[in-house]
């Protein structure tokens, strides 16, 4: 099977000005491309020559396993967004955020920090677990909840390459603005 | 007493076009006093306060996240920036180049190990050239801002070069392009530096 860059609902600049243009060519367009090639070339003539993304992404090691879990990764990180957004859930999801967490903004509060304190390269992740509970998980480099039986809801991109260009050192900055380009709508139907 | 962040020898636009004076500016006046900060922080009212950060690093299993994260940023900037120079590249001499030669064959060999090194860090870090215990020399690599001197290191001895491969140490001049980065690098490297720290 041949992994391909997914198309993403949305025009490279449409999330400025929290991220820019530029970021999203390098980001999507470099990173994210590259992730793609690598593990195509990867793959080939091993045992996950046919396999889908979800089990390179739970069984693999090495350099198979870090861009496939990075395809995956930045793909559901894209997806997560949609110009002007923002807010917060509703339904089920918004529900099983106050039961875990107290209220939304203390789930903020949480993932914020949880964002900011990841020392080094990696992602932040709101997890549903298998009772239906929701936890923050924080996970290093290409790393995915996926492997600890977790279901992934919404993740939050903080290596370096995510932000530099249009925030630096200012990652707290970037996470701030990170929720005012979420779509809800999305986030919540992977609950 | 505190550690201090270090001035620069050179001007935060010496290193151009190799490594541009806003990278330097950002890297060494935030994320390198963030470092010194936090590490202040970490070891404030401890048994630690008043040890020198290689006794500290060399410990560093016994001690704190934030002493293993905050005391190598601390250490790795202070070296990163000493072995670069403005009038750096070219190629060392006498024993260091002696001892090059012994441990990688030739001097593009181990150019050509370093290098591999660098770009196959996953993630951020350090690519290093180590003295080891027994004089010899060696090619590593460290996660985020562990360092050959702590106790946790695959590859353990005093480092002599560093090139810093977290992101922010190159994203704004060089973006996605690693290897590019790291082909400048050798143009500011400071083998006089480099060579001192070698003969200690």
């Amino acid at each position: 099977m041949n992994f391909e860059l997914p198309k993403l609902p949305y025009a490279l600049d449409a999330l400025e000005p929290v991220i820019s243009k530029t970021t999203m060519e390098f980001h999507y367009g470099k990173h994210h491309q590259a992730y793609v090639n690598n593990l195509n070339n990867l793959v080939k003539g091993t045992e996950f020559e046919n396999a889908d993304l979800e089990t390179i992404v739970k069984k693999s090691e090495g350099g198979i396993f870090n861009n496939g879990a990075q395809v995956w990764n930045h793909t559901f990180y894209f997806m997560s967004f949609k110009p002007k957004g923002g807010g917060e859930p509703t339904g089920a999801l918004a529900d099983a955020i106050k039961t875990s967490f107290g209220s939304f903004d203390k789930f903020k509060e949480a993932f914020s920090a949880a964002a900011a304190t990841l020392f080094g390269s990696g992602w932040a992740w709101l997890v549903k677990k298998g009772d239906g509970s929701l936890e923050i998980v924080k996970e290093s480099n290409a790393g995915n909840p996926l492997r600890n039986g977790l279901t992934p809801i919404l993740t939050c991109d903080v290596w370096e390459h995510a932000y530099y260009l249009d925030k630096q050192n200012l990652r707290p900055k970037y996470i701030e603005e990170f929720f005012s380009i979420l779509d809800w709508e999305v986030i919540s139907a992977r609950y | 007493m505190a550690f201090e962040l270090p001035k620069l020898e050179y001007a935060y636009d010496a290193l151009e076009p190799h490594i541009d004076a806003r990278t330097m500016e950002i890297h060494h006046s935030k994320h390198h006093a963030g470092y010194t900060n936090n590490l202040n922080a970490a070891v404030d009212g401890t048994e630690l306060a008043g040890k020198s950060v290689e006794d500290i690093l060399a410990n560093v299993s016994q001690h704190s996240v934030a002493v293993r994260n905050n005391g190598g940023g601390f250490y790795n900037h202070n070296l990163f920036w000493t072995v670069m120079s403005p009038n750096g590249g070219g190629q060392p001499d006498g024993e260091l180049a002696a001892a090059i030669d012994k441990a990688f064959g030739t001097f593009d060999a181990f150019k050509e190990s370093f290098n591999k090194a660098a770009a196959t860090r996953f993630g951020s870090g350090w690519a290093w050239l180590v003295k080891q215990a027994d004089g010899s020399l060696a090619v590593t690599s460290t996660a985020n801002q562990d360092n050959p001197l702590m106790d946790i290191a695959d590859v353990k001895g005093t480092p002599i070069l560093g090139l810093d491969v977290w992101e922010h140490a190159y994203y704004l001049h060089y973006q996605n392009r690693r290897p590019d980065y790291i082909g400048a690098f050798w143009n500011v490297i400071n083998w006089d530096e480099v060579t001192r720290r070698f003969k200690v």
